[in-house]
């Protein structure tokens, strides 16, 4: 049976890089002087796992790398050596090439070989305890040995490639005491070594590895001459001891038993042809089973001791068949086992046998009442402790397309809009004589947002996705800015929708780049103004009502209002020295702003704010700035928590109806006249609650006919984006409801204070209210005459 | 009816591949992410053959074939370590633990399905 392997390889490079990632994780949080050895632990298990299923999967150049990466971490994780930074450092160095490898499985593209033999040099040398620096020479020593070494091409047929534990001979020219010493230590990277001085001055290895002979050649290339190494294969089974074994230990045994029910006799002949060919005949009230094998009588008895009793049974040896009896792939090793090529059993597999007093148990898979269970040794407090651990890790889940969910979604979409629909019909119908009718239809409404919900939740991912590439970059950036960055985050298990988090993921970056560089100052200015020499940075995600709320956070110089204010009147922006401060700091989103007094490579260059607020609006978010002088910045970009569906609430003018999202609602209002004020050439202003916020009349910035033009004949909705609060001033509010979000700019164009539109239940469209702009828009429109 | 196999293993790739390959083979395959997970699955169901990798988080193989053994109905159950290791050690470890045998990663799905025949037919 042929099995693709290829279709594993999804599989394989998504947990991979999960294990990459985690591994990365854990490595950055390590305490070098006491790292925690269950991290250490768990860091080993990552590039063991990757190991194994790099090598499983034919991805060879990977395996070699976690290699030589899992060989020294073992040393670290069993205190044989200590963990330094320079471990750190070449460990995510490692790590990067995994990725890049990784990526080069993926889609083909090119690795740089260099960069791998780099690392691969420098995990050698540090698991030999030499500083890095070594491998730099070794690099040379390899590279005038014509360098053999390069990594096999990156996609390789995995058949090819899939390697066992072999056993070469490796016999070397000429070679001092301590090159031997060296070689046989680079050897004992790939398997177990041991050398031997032959006569003639030559020195003879014998390997036992599952790495290939090219991995041989190019590790002894770092000591000797490629055109001095000879490497024999010996098979497996001619390994020392081993060979010892009887090529043909088999023996023919008739096995005589009184006349067995049929059953019996299947499941009798079912085990014993795990120990060889077995056939089956009957005769004079006996069952006789003939059995060709090289296990003993004992095992034999044992087997049979579970269908028969056995003082009726009798063994006897047949004349040897070995002629005629099929190659057996199992040999008889020096310690004992049966081994065969890559595989082995500890003896005669059979389930051990019983204490005589055990019942028959012909099926182990029955639970039977056996004899008393030897007591064995339990480890009872670690095992309870890890019950709950391993509830959380348990995962199971299906690959499918985005397309497919996307489809899924909006199939969604349309049900309840259709549901909507026959909610309204219905609605006009007599409850009492449709009493039914009206019930069932509530069961479906309840159905549909449950299906809804479950459907939109499958596109939620959690925000940990892009948190998790933060910490590495911080680390990078602050030791390049020689400042001191303590990184937190909080609220990574925060879900948001699969497009969000991809496109959150370059403001969020521009933003942490910002607080470290211009924000976090170096070590001695915090020194000097007294704080902690190691600045805070913390990325924090959590649910506020319909959106999620993600915060940048540092503990730096804080927002210089002066030098903003300044900077801007330079730029020629419009600002005035009275300006609250949260409109002075919306200046830095100005394009082309930039308050820093030297570019650096980092940040500086006055792109980029205006880009991250472009891409938070974009996404129909909004961004915020807190700041303090000296005591830090908070910049919290609010998101809504998926594009497709919306909780609004819908709004009438004249015939048509509006939706405005709910969660930029903050009250609505049927105002006094007294409570309306006429500001000269500004419109009006309502007074509410001792706030005085402008009036928009949707009438007229959507130039839309209406019979109500005061506003105390119709509902002012107080509505709030940006820091920013306005009353909008429609005819009357309809209804709140769940709308699915259909594009407006895919369809036909943009609309200035549209964001998009939807289907309402009576089959009518829509449009979706853009707050923030609909502010913006009234705070320049508002000058013409509204009633009176 | 089919027989079951416990197959335990951190790796998922590797999981899907030994639980594709021996259904594939006509067996059930009952996977397990951990030691702790394998060990809650033996208990819920008892198999004809567990297949166990050896370093896992929270339970490691080692762990699970002794806490098997413990179980009565785990007697004489075949367990089988799938390992990248193949010393001696590693061998005497099983065999004391109580494992049957051992089958060395990188192994391909044909390997894989000959040696469980060998074992559970």
């Amino acid at each position: 049976m042929s099995i693709d392997m290829s279709q594993f390889y999804q599989a394989f490079f998504d947990e991979a890089e999960e294990l990459l990632a985690e591994a990365e994780h854990l490595l950055l949080a390590l305490d070098l002087d006491n790292p925690d050895s269950e991290d250490l632990n768990a860091i080993f298990r990552a590039a063991h796992s990757i190991k194994g299923g790099a090598a499983t999967f034919g991805m060879t150049d990977m395996a070699e790398i976690t290699h030589v990466l899992e060989n020294l971490l073992d040393k670290i994780r069993k205190n044989e050596m200590a963990l330094t930074g320079e471990h750190v450092d070449t460990f995510l160095e490692a790590k990067d090439v995994l990725n890049s490898q990784l990526e080069g499985h993926r889609s083909g593209a090119d690795v740089d070989r260099d960069v791998q033999e780099e690392v691969k040099r420098k995990l050698k040398a540090l698991s030999e305890g030499k500083p890095v620096s070594a491998a730099a020479e070794m690099a040379a020593a390899a590279a005038s040995a014509a360098a053999p070494a390069a990594p096999k091409p990156a996609v390789v047929a995995p058949a090819a490639v899939v390697d066992k534990m072999r056993h070469y001979n490796i016999d070397v020219k000429a070679l001092s005491e301590k090159d031997t010493a060296n070689l046989e230590g680079e050897l004992g990277l790939l398997g177990d070594v041991s050398s031997k001085r032959l006569d003639n001055g030559h020195v003879a290895f014998s390997l036992k590895t599952e790495d290939s002979e090219d991995d041989i050649i190019s590790i002894c290339a770092f000591i000797v001459e490629p055109e001095d190494i000879k490497i024999t294969l010996q098979s497996a089974a001619a390994a020392p001891g081993a060979a010892a074994a009887p090529a043909d230990g088999k023996q023919r045994y008739n096995i005589e038993v009184p006349e067995l029910s049929d059953k019996d006799a299947e499941n009798l002949k079912s085990e014993l042809a795990l120990l060889g060919d077995v056939s089956i005949s009957k005769a004079g009230g006996k069952t006789i089973f003939a059995l060709t094998t090289e296990d003993s009588k004992d095992s034999i008895e044992s087997i049979c001791s579970f269908v028969v009793d056995l003082e009726t049974l009798v063994i006897k040896d047949a004349p040897s068949a070995s002629a005629a009896a099929p190659a057996e792939d199992l040999a008889v090793a020096s310690n004992g086992f049966i081994e065969g090529d890559g595989f082995g059993f500890f003896e005669p597999i059979t389930p051990p046998p019983a204490a005589p007093a055990a019942e028959p148990e012909p099926e182990p898979a029955k639970p039977v009442e056996a004899a008393p269970a030897p007591v064995i040794e339990k480890k009872p407090a670690a095992a309870k402790k890890e019950v709950e651990k391993a509830a959380a890790v348990e995962t199971t889940s299906i690959r499918v397309g985005v397309e497919k969910v996307d489809q899924l979604i909006n199939l969604v979409g349309e049900l309840v809009i259709t549901q909507a629909m026959l909610e309204e019909r219905i609605s006009k119908l007599d409850p009492v004589t449709h009493e039914d009718l009206l019930n069932s239809l509530g069961q479906l409404t309840r159905n549909t947002r449950d299906l809804q919900e479950s459907v939109m939740s499958i596109r939620m991912m959690p925000m940990d996705y892009v948190f998790s590439r933060f910490p590495r970059m911080v680390r990078d950036l602050a030791t390049r800015l020689g400042k001191k960055v303590e990184f937190v985050t909080s609220g990574a298990a925060t879900e948001l929708d699969k497009g969000l988090i991809e496109r959150i993921v370059d403001p969020l970056t521009h933003l942490v780049r910002n607080s470290i560089d211009h924000g976090i100052e170096v070590p001695d200015v915090r020194h000097q103004s007294g704080k902690n020499e190691t600045g805070r940075l913390s990325l924090s995600a959590s649910n506020r009502g319909g959106n999620i709320v993600i915060e940048v956070t540092d503990d730096g110089a804080g927002l210089n209002r002066e030098r903003i204010l300044s900077k801007a009147k330079q730029s020629g922006l419009p600002v005035s020295d009275t300006m609250p401060d949260s409109d002075v700091w919306q200046l830095i989103f100005a394009p082309g702003f930039s308050t820093a007094e030297q570019v650096t490579d980092v940040s500086g260059r006055g792109v980029g704010m205006d880009v991250v607020k472009r891409n938070v609006s974009a996404m129909g978010g909004v961004i915020d700035i807190r700041s303090a002088l000296g005591y830090g910045t908070t910049m919290s970009i609010s998101l809504p928590l998926t594009l497709a569906i919306l909780d609004g609430m819908s709004v009438s003018l004249g015939d048509n109806m509006y939706v405005v999202p709910l969660n930029l609602i903050v009250e609505t209002m049927q105002p006094q006249a007294t409570d309306i004020k006429t500001v000269t050439g500004a419109g009006f202003m309502v007074h509410v609650r001792g706030e005085y916020l402008p009036i928009i009349p949707l009438y007229s910035l959507f130039n839309q006919p209406t019979q109500i033009t005061n506003p105390v004949d119709g509902v002012l909705v107080i509505i709030e984006a940006e820091g920013k609060k306005a009353a909008l001033f429609v005819d009357g509010l309809v209804g709140q409801q769940q709308v699915v979000i259909k594009s407006l700019e895919t369809n036909y164009r943009k609309v200035p204070g549209v964001s998009g539109a939807t289907i309402m239940g009576d089959g009518s469209v829509a449009l979706i209210l853009d707050v923030p702009t609909i502010i913006k828009m009234g705070q320049n429109n508002n000058s013409e005459g509204v009633y009176q | 009816m089919a027989k079951t196999i416990l197959a335990v293993d951190d790796s998922g790739s590797l999981r899907q591949m030994v639980a594709f390959s021996l259904t594939a083979a006509g067996y059930q395959v009952v996977q397990a992410v951990d030691g702790q997970d394998g060990l809650n699955k033996a208990r819920d169901q008892v198999v004809d053959l567990v297949l166990t990798d050896q370093n896992m988080p929270n339970m490691d193989g080692l762990t699970l074939i002794k806490s098997l053994r413990g179980m009565s109905s785990y007697q004489k159950v075949p367990i089988l370590m799938l390992t990248t290791e193949s010393s001696d050690e590693m061998k005497a470890k099983g065999r004391a633990a109580g494992a049957n045998g051992w089958l060395v990663k990188p192994f391909d799905p044909k390997r894989l399905i000959d040696v469980v025949q060998k074992v559970i037919g």
